[in-house]
């Protein structure tokens, strides 16, 4: 089976502002796959493209044999922006109705997905309040059951457990290594929390645009001799410098 | 499928925003209002203050509702300290006639101006009556009569403004909160999120202009109707033109608010439009004559939505014309919005290129 996501050679800059330089990645069906680096790394750029919502300047971006941009192909990745995008005017539910309506669903898989995807980040109780008086964890959890809404075999997953308390942060954890493990799904996540790194398959490390180092967290520790993936993150930084 | 969502979404949006809801509907019925009553406010009779008069005169200038008031004496200070809109002198030995004009407002001192001199010239032709009762017939038949293409005798400047009002007010509420409604979801990241779905741009375009249009048909209406039936503005042609005419015209103003809102980077930004792009329009509407502009102003004109929309509603509501008449303003108007919802398609690009 071929990979799920073949980034080649991309190259992006805002005007004369580097922000991708050269980059490279494989990512093979089922796997869970983190992008970890500082704030301004290129990590949103990078998901952006591959969703196919910002044009690289060189290279090339296939998602399941597709090139990219694809609009047939947006209907099999669910994103979640860093920032919430939702409406504010609108309860929860008429949010998670309206997303799942630009999706192929019919009307019966639009109501139990969107059952589910509520269900799973805790929200079912306040589906019916609106998005104006949710608080800052909620509006992340419904961000996230938007992504899951349509079933998609990617999710692409930008920052997804800033502001939710640790509780359900494993939680939502738990349930993408279940997505993963049990209905095969390809997840890429952007984190800058190395705990959350830990538990990916493999993990890229992003500063300055380039790719530094990446690996499965136990392979990138080995290669730097070092105990955690802080370290590894620093060390590679040295090696970059 | 995914535009009907979308306009559900937008009409939903809107219906839960009271206060938006009362600009669109309310604002311009108060505002039509208020000027309705500024433009038929009585006017205030004007004050000429006489020195020397002779009796038959100023009787003759009450008449014609100014009030006099006789001075011994007076000066220009006279004129100033007693707030008279004038002051008429005859010179005792000459008879010479002099006018001092306070001239504070110049277009009051102008009809003053004029009454005056209707008044004075009427005296002397009924001296010259007197003396010569044989020219009178002929006088009297040169009395005129005035006829009216458009309009009757009794019809003020408000009459021919009206239809031009109507109309800046649909434009303008519909740009503003179209562009504005377009612009939030920039800011929130949901149109970027949008982007991220397998919804087409045009379909999005469609989508916006459908779901706001709904309101701007419902505000049309509501503006026509208010105008027509309790303001009482002249209406000759059918209300159903009117409307037609308001709604190509809230087409235009959608579409560019849409357009504009792509250039704004807040809600602030989006008010630097108005006076760019909506005020202009008003000069250009026909309130003011086009034919005394220079070329270069009547070129400007020509590329204002406004012109075209100012000009049929004039035609329909005041002078009665029909649909063929004003076709030509109708297809001005449908080539700007097609322009502008092209270009609106185009701008999309700068989230997705597909």
């Amino acid at each position: 089976m071929n990979p799920t996501i073949v980034v080649e050679n991309v190259t992006k800059s805002f005007g004369k502002k580097p922000v991708l330089n050269e980059i490279n990645v494989t990512i093979e069906s089922g796997q869970l796959y983190g992008l970890i680096g500082p704030s301004g790394a290129g990590k949103t750029t990078l998901v952006k493209m591959i969703v196919g919502m910002e044009k690289s300047d060189a290279g090339s971006i296939h998602v399941l044999d597709k090139k990219m941009p694809n609009l047939a192909i947006l209907q099999e990745i669910g994103y979640m922006a860093q920032s919430d995008a939702l409406y504010a005017e609108l309860t929860g539910e008429e949010n998670l109705k309206f997303f799942a309506s630009l999706f192929k669903l019919s009307k019966s898989a639009q109501k139990q997905r969107i059952a589910y995807a509520a269900d799973l980040v805790n929200l079912t109780p306040d589906l019916k309040k609106r998005v104006s008086a949710y608080s800052g964890g909620m509006k992340r959890r419904l961000s996230l059951a938007i992504a899951l809404v349509q079933d998609p075999k990617l999710l692409i997953l930008d920052e997804p457990t800033v502001g939710i308390d640790p509780e359900l942060k494993l939680s939502i954890w738990n349930e993408l290594l279940r997505l993963k493990n049990e209905e095969g799904k390809t997840i890429i996540v952007t984190t800058h929390v190395m705990d959350e790194a830990e538990r990916c398959d493999v993990v890229a490390m992003v500063r300055n645009g380039r790719i530094l180092a990446s690996g499965t967290p136990t392979e990138l520790k080995d290669s730097y001799h070092v105990g955690s993936l802080d370290e590894v993150f620093l060390k590679a930084g040295v090696n970059q410098a | 499928m995914r535009i009907s969502a979308l306009i559900k979404r937008i009409s939903r949006q809107l219906l839960r925003d009271k206060r938006t809801l009362a600009l669109m509907f309310v604002a311009p019925l108060l505002i039509l209002t208020l000027m309705y009553f500024l433009f038929n406010g009585n006017t205030v009779d004007p004050k000429l203050g006489v020195v020397g008069v002779e009796h038959s005169l100023v009787q003759g200038l009450e008449k014609v509702d100014i009030k006099v008031k006789e001075y011994e004496k007076a000066t220009k200070n006279t004129v100033v300290d007693d707030h008279l809109d004038g002051l008429l002198q005859v010179d005792a030995t000459t008879g010479k006639m002099t006018l001092t004009l306070q001239n504070d407002d110049p277009s009051k001192a102008k009809a003053l101006q004029m009454k005056i001199s209707q008044v004075a010239a009427a005296q002397v032709q009924a001296k010259l009556i007197q003396q010569n009762p044989a020219g009178a017939a002929n006088l009297i038949a040169a009395k005129m009569k005035t006829k009216y293409v458009y309009g009757d005798k009794d019809t003020v400047f408000f009459d021919v403004l009206s239809p031009i009002l109507v109309g800046f007010f649909v434009f303008f509420f519909v740009f503003i909160i179209s562009g504005i409604g377009l612009l939030r979801e920039r800011t929130t990241g949901t149109l970027e999120r949008l982007m991220s779905t397998p919804i087409r741009r045009w379909e999005i375009v469609t989508a916006y202009l459908t779901g706001y249009g709904i309101f701007a048909v419902i505000q049309t209406i509501i503006v026509v109707t208010f105008s027509i039936t309790i303001l009482d503005i002249v209406l000759v042609g059918s209300i159903f033109h009117v409307i037609l005419i308001n709604l190509l015209l809230a087409l235009v103003a959608l579409s560019l608010g849409i357009l504009l809102s792509t250039f704004a980077a807040s809600e602030f930004q989006m008010m630097q439009f108005i006076p760019i792009a909506v005020v202009p329009q008003v000069f250009f509407a026909g309130i003011f004559p086009l034919d005394g502009m220079a070329n270069w102003l009547q070129a400007i004109a020509k590329i204002m939505p406004m012109y075209y929309a100012g000009d049929a509603l004039k035609a329909v509501m005041y002078k009665g014309m029909g649909l063929g008449e004003i076709s030509g303003d109708l297809i001005a108007l449908m080539i700007f919005a097609a322009i502008f919802i092209v270009l609106n398609i185009l701008a999309l690009k700068k989230y997705r290129t597909l």
